[in-house]
């Protein structure tokens, strides 16, 4: 019974949860029911996981009307593989949250917070989860409005969080809107909503509405996953949101973004269109653009957080990169890239988030000297940090090789070894910025005296537990690669023999 | 003796002698407070690694191969540890000599009060791991990954000072060491992996059987690998070992003549052994391209190292030119090529250990480090000059020190070849050699001390002085027992 | 030409507005006015979504009473399905769900006889049929070139007629699309609730501020800014 209900359940149990956490206590009442509703959506994502794997796409008829009448939830590999990912990082990052935002936000806004955290990460879950492509318009408009308050909220402590949210709404509701002009003209030229249906009545019609159609779901997702150069709002909505946010975000929102990306690319829209190369040709450009210049910018910046957001920007050209390869083994590196960066960048700004609740900053000064002053979280860091640039043996490492692996065997209208010759030369770029923070932590001295309050367990836990995993996944990574290669085979082959790289 | 070294398996000994320095590590940060116990389990460290790569060494000259992988990422593509003849010896040379070194820089620490000296143990402790990693890799991802360990766990060693001067020479040092390892070793180790589907190092070399000598893709693989193992500092990659010269004597004498750029110049020979194999390189024109910038390397850093007046600074350019000398023996590929570069390795360990140590105990003793200034030392402190003699004399390649060898055997290498040029530059490279190495003991021998200089000045301390000692008399040992080494490394050579 | 620009006057105002919309967003450095003009760029999209729904002719989508005998079908043209028995038109739907409702399990009857006949799509309207003769058209020429797969006619649908009596005589009505505009409300609620997270975030900018300038804002952040690095 519940297993039927797998595909709508990690959506609906922090949605309904969300009011429910309004009326809690502001104490940490609100975060550890959160935490329990996080935890089971995960339990239920890992199941589904486990599900689609061996019987294939699970379809849920939502109320019980069937597509294409209803709206209908489908989960696939890379569906499912995302919604692990999202709903084990709202696992991590709520239970973290709970000490950290007693610094960063306004006690009394503490329950607000919670259901604003519940609220995005259902929105964040729904669009992964469902079929229909309206769907994924209001989802993801969910779960940016939320997101909107919840980086406002770091106005306690630094009142820019509250110009960056601003700029970050006007900028998202662009993309939004952009989005939803993108599905009216879908509409109007299959008459239908749910992606299967779109792609099946998209056969042999290559007119200028579909074209138009999408060129605005591109443009207005580009926003959303903040693809250079449309990622103006995210370091400064990065920088002063408070810390298990960013973490949360960092790790997730735009990565459901590019999962949303993938899904109108290939599911939606298919091969059969001669501007797909077009679009892939802008990905391999904008992405080898982004890596480039946002991991420039990334070495020169002061504040630790910045540092980090910037590189986001950069690693998000990777992944770009390896969808514009359009084949199995590029969405596959692009997927495993998407997990591996969303865990090692949570292990990052849970570890700055760390230092911002016991030094109470996030500039490069406070981060002097850290390796004497907190051992374990400069621990943390350095390991997240060597992840970050993709050292051997961790999980930055095996998506950057697979990356390059297809980059070899892709067609490109680039030469594969200059390729490869520009991702390791952005990769130092990144040993720049991580080798200057690890610069700071192990061979400075700290500066003046301060007292450093105890990292809480409830802190230091999830930390620990994700920067675990970005080791972990770099050793023992072929049941990711193994699973986001299904995912990716599935992706480009809609079953109806039309779509699809075959 | 023998009976020690064969207390324990190959397989043991290999997992041990990767472990006990990262166990040594744990003791030392625990140790921070109390200074003596630290560094009692500095020199335990030590001598028990010694005694594992030691195990290891006499159970590969019995024809033992021990491996161990540790994990598989992805099939092919593994952290995995086999031991051949020429690591096996490269591993027996890290942890004898750093063994070595550790009684020196404990003294040298302690003689010049330096700061965070806990830190100092432990990078070195790590660093000896990545050296023995590096000897030990299976495959190039194991290299390479070790090689990365290597310089960032030399790095807080060559910026210990942490003033401006030091901040800077560290710069350079991660930034060309960093900067080359990923901006083309890395590369190259993932086009050998897309060419072949794997990294492993096999004697006769992978990439024959996929890819034409005479091809594109041999070049371009060779120069990336021979300007990436900038370690091996073949110009124009090697600013970065002058300007570590801003590091404490021990640890240049470390990053000189024990791990950093013997790990370069083992990675060149092993990569053009064991990934081209002896045979693929011969008939290629890269190999000449390398060979013959080696062959540069040579002359040009000699006569850099005449116009130094910094004696530490003399030697680095010193050891510039003669790593050039091994890696033109890889690339002469042939057999006595081949074992003259080897046999390099040890030989030039040993005599660079002297004079760095030497240098070092001139610093210590009279706070002298321009030559210049050494007017008459010797005359005060006669036990460090000779040692610097016999030390430089190895370098020149004058028997009966060890350094004589390995000069004649690529003297006859380049011969074998038909590069008669090459048999030129060696023989000028060592008339060089003498000029700028044994200024000094001239200086400090025949010249009368300056004026005024103080009568403080007295012989160095013991704990300088043994430890150079041993080395200079290790130089001599080696010489006579060549023979032996040769043999040794003989499975390297056998099919040519 | 002329002719082509005019009848589409709607896409007109759409692109008038959203310009207009846009160049406010970009060009003003005030808060709450750079909201009016998000507010304006999105209004634009709700009128495109509604014209886009409105069949010239048709009336809203209520059921209208009254039982009439006949067959459906052929008959109500408007592309009630094509041979594969994939697409209706939503006039039709809405009467079937009528009548399924009339008979009181709606919710059953529909989401089996979706599951039986494939695909059935509230689509429509644009490319529609005879009687529908819309100014929306993107297309030019006839619609048929276009969109073969939507449009072909013919086949019966295979709805059980026992459901759709009573959705029968609505069948004789046009109607226009409800889907559209069903959208566009969920969409009105999301573009409410984003000027309403605004404007709470103007109001906070100016206490925290003291103004809600775009200039005098980064002014102040450069000042913070530049202490911060002085410090």
């Amino acid at each position: 019974m519940l297993l039927n209900d797998l595909p709508v359940l990690p959506v609906i149990l922090p949605l309904v949860a969300a009011p429910i956490c309004l009326l809690l206590p502001n104490n940490r009442l609100p975060g550890t029911f959160a935490s329990v509703i996080a935890g089971l959506s995960a339990v239920f994502s890992a199941m589904l996981l486990a599900d689609v794997v061996t019987n294939g796409p699970a379809n849920y008829d939502l109320g019980g009307w069937a597509a294409p009448l209803g709206i209908v939830y489908r989960v696939d590999i890379a569906g499912a593989l995302v919604m692990t990912l999202v709903a084990s990082m709202a696992a991590v990052t709520i239970p973290y949250a709970i000490r950290s935002v007693e610094m960063e936000i306004v006690k009394s806004q503490t329950s607000a917070f919670f259901a604003m955290f519940l609220i995005c990460f259902a929105g964040l879950i729904g669009v992964v989860a469902t079929g229909d492509a309206f769907n994924v318009f209001v989802f993801l408009e969910i779960s940016s409005l939320s997101t909107y308050t919840l980086v406002a909220m770091g106005a306690k402590r630094d009142r820019r969080a509250l110009t960056a949210a601003f700029t970050y709404l006007v900028l998202g509701t662009i993309g939004a809107t952009f989005f939803v002009i993108g599905l009216g003209l879908l509409y109007q030229a299959t008459g239908t909503l749910n992606m299967l249906d779109i792609h099946e009545r998209l056969l042999g019609q290559d007119n200028r509405v579909v074209r138009a159609a999408f060129a605005f779901i591109f443009t207005g997702l580009a926003l959303k996953l903040a693809m250079f150069p449309l990622h103006q709002w995210l370091p400064n909505a990065y920088t002063f949101a408070p810390s298990s946010v960013t973490a949360f975000l960092a790790s997730t929102a735009t990565k459901v973004a590019i999962y949303a990306m993938l899904r109108f690319l290939f599911t939606v829209y298919g091969f059969q269109f001669g501007f797909m190369d077009v679009a892939f040709a802008f990905f391999l450009l904008l992405g080898m653009l982004g890596m480039f210049v946002a991991s420039l910018i990334a070495v020169f910046r002061e504040d630790v957080k910045m540092i980090f957001a910037y590189s986001s920007v950069a690693q998000i050209g990777y992944m770009l990169l390896g969808i514009s390869f359009a084949t199995p083994e590029g969405v596959g590196a692009a997927l495993v890239y998407v997990v591996n960066h969303a865990v090692t960048k949570a292990a990052l700004f849970m570890a700055i988030g760390a230092v911002v609740y016991s030094i109470g900053g996030h500039r490069l000064p406070a981060f002097r000297g850290l390796a004497k002053r907190m051992p374990v979280t400069a621990g943390a860091l350095i390991v997240a940090g060597l992840a970050l640039v993709g050292v051997p043996m961790t999980a930055g490492f095996i998506s950057k090789w697979l990356l390059i692996q297809a980059a070899f065997e892709a067609t490109l209208p680039v030469s594969s070894l200059f390729l490869v010759l520009f991702i390791v030369s952005t990769t130092l770029l990144a040993v720049g910025y991580v080798g200057r923070l690890v610069w700071e932590m192990t061979l400075r001295d700290p500066e003046g005296q301060v007292e450093i309050k105890r990292l809480p367990l409830a802190m230091m836990v999830p930390m620990l537990i994700v920067t675990a995993l970005t080791v972990y996944l770099g050793v023992n990574a072929e049941g990711l690669i193994n699973l986001a290669e299904a995912a990716a085979r599935q992706l480009l082959d809609t079953g109806l023999g039309t779509g699809g790289a075959f | 003796m023998g009976a020690l070294l064969h207390m324990v398996s190959a397989d043991a000994a290999l997992a041990g002698a990767l472990i006990t320095p990262l166990i040594g590590l744990v003791f030392i940060s625990a140790l921070d407070r109390s200074p003596d116990a630290r560094e009692a389990s500095t020199l335990a460290t030590g001598l028990i690694t010694l005694l594992f790569s030691a195990t290891i060494f006499v159970a590969v000259g019995e024809g033992a191969r021990p491996t161990l992988t540790l994990f598989e990422m992805l099939p092919g593509l593994s952290v995995t540890f086999s031991v051949e003849p020429l690591g096996a010896l490269f591993g027996l040379i890290a942890s004898g000599l750093w063994l070595v070194n550790s009684v020196y820089s404990i003294g040298y620490m302690r003689g010049n009060n330096e700061k965070a000296q806990t830190r100092f143990y432990m990078s070195f402790a790590i660093a000896i791991t990545a050296a023995l990693g590096i000897a030990y890799s299976g495959n190039l991802l194991t290299f390479f990954l070790f090689y990365e360990t290597l310089t960032i766990s030399t790095f807080p060693l060559v910026a210990h000072k942490r003033d401006e001067k030091a901040r800077a020479g560290g710069r350079i040092y991660i930034g060309i060491l960093m900067g080359t390892s990923i901006g083309l070793l890395l590369p190259a180790v993932i086009c050998t992996y897309w060419l072949t589907g794997t990294t492993d190092f096999v004697l006769g070399g992978i990439i024959a059987e996929h890819i034409r000598p005479t091809s594109a893709w041999t070049a371009i693989l060779l120069c990336l690998f021979a300007f990436g193992t900038a370690k091996a500092a073949l110009m124009p990659t090697h600013p970065w070992l002058p300007n570590a010269m801003v590091a404490p004597t021990p640890v240049s004498a470390f990053l000189h003549a024990v791990a950093v750029v013997k790990a370069g110049v083992f990675g060149i020979m092993k990569i053009s052994l064991y990934t081209f194999g002896a045979e693929t390189l011969q008939g290629t024109i890269a190999s000449d391209i390398i060979l013959y910038i080696a062959a540069a390397s040579i002359l040009i850093a000699s006569a850099i190292a005449m116009t130094q007046d910094n004696l530490k600074a003399r030697l680095a350019y010193s050891t510039v030119s003669q790593l050039s000398y091994i890696t033109l023996g890889a690339m002469l590929a042939n057999r006595l090529g081949i074992i003259g570069g080897s046999t390099q390795i040890a030989a030039h360990a040993l005599g660079k250990m002297t004079l760095f140590m030497c240098a070092g105990a001139i610093y210590t003793a009279a706070h002298k480090s321009l030559i210049s200034e050494m007017r008459g030392l010797a005359r005060v402190m006669p036990y460090t000059f000779i040692a610097y003699i016999i030390g430089a004399c190895s370098i020149i390649g004058l028997p009966p020190m060890a350094g004589s060898w390995p000069k004649f055997f690529l003297m006859l290498g380049s011969v074998d070849r038909g590069e008669l040029i090459l048999l030129g530059v060696l023989i000028v490279s060592s008339l060089m050699n003498i000029v700028y190495l044994m200024a000094p003991a001239v200086r400090g021998f025949m010249d009368p001390p300056s004026a005024h200089q103080g009568t403080e000045i007295a012989e160095a301390p013991a704990f300088c002085l043994v430890p150079a000692w041993t080395t200079a008399i290790g130089t001599v040992i080696l010489f006579l027992f060549m023979g032996d080494l040769v043999r040794y490394l003989e499975p390297l050579v056998a099919s040519l | 030409m002329l002719e082509f620009a005019l009848e589409r006057y709607n896409y007109w105002i759409v692109i008038i507005l959203m310009m207009i919309g846009l160049y406010i967003v970009f060009s003003r450095g005030n808060l709450v006015k750079t909201l009016i003009g998000l507010n304006l760029f999105q209004t634009s999209v709700f009128i495109f979504y509604i014209t886009v729904g409105k069949v010239v002719g048709g009336t809203a989508p209520i059921l209208l009473g009254g039982h009439s005998e006949g067959s459906h079908g052929d008959e109500h043209g408007a592309g009630h399905s094509d041979a594969n028995g994939e697409t209706h038109q939503d006039a039709s739907l809405s009467a079937e769900d009528a009548a399924a409702a009339a008979q009181g399990d709606l919710v059953n009857r529909l989401g089996s006889r979706a599951a039986d006949q494939g695909h059935v799509t509230g689509h429509e309207s644009l490319h529609d049929g005879p009687e529908g003769a819309t100014s929306n058209s993107l297309f030019t020429g006839s619609p048929g070139e276009n969109m073969p797969d939507l449009i072909t006619r013919g086949g019966a649908a295979e709805v059980p007629h026992t459901d759709v009596h009573a959705a029968e005589a609505a069948l004789d009505t046009l109607y226009s699309n409800p889907l559209p505009h069903v959208l566009i409300l969920t969409a009105i609620v999301v573009g409410v609730a984003t000027t309403a997270v605004g404007l709470s975030l103007a109001v906070r900018i100016r206490e925290a501020y003291g103004t809600v300038e775009e200039d005098d804002i980064e002014a102040i952040d450069n000042k913070t800014q530049l202490a911060e690095v002085m410090a």
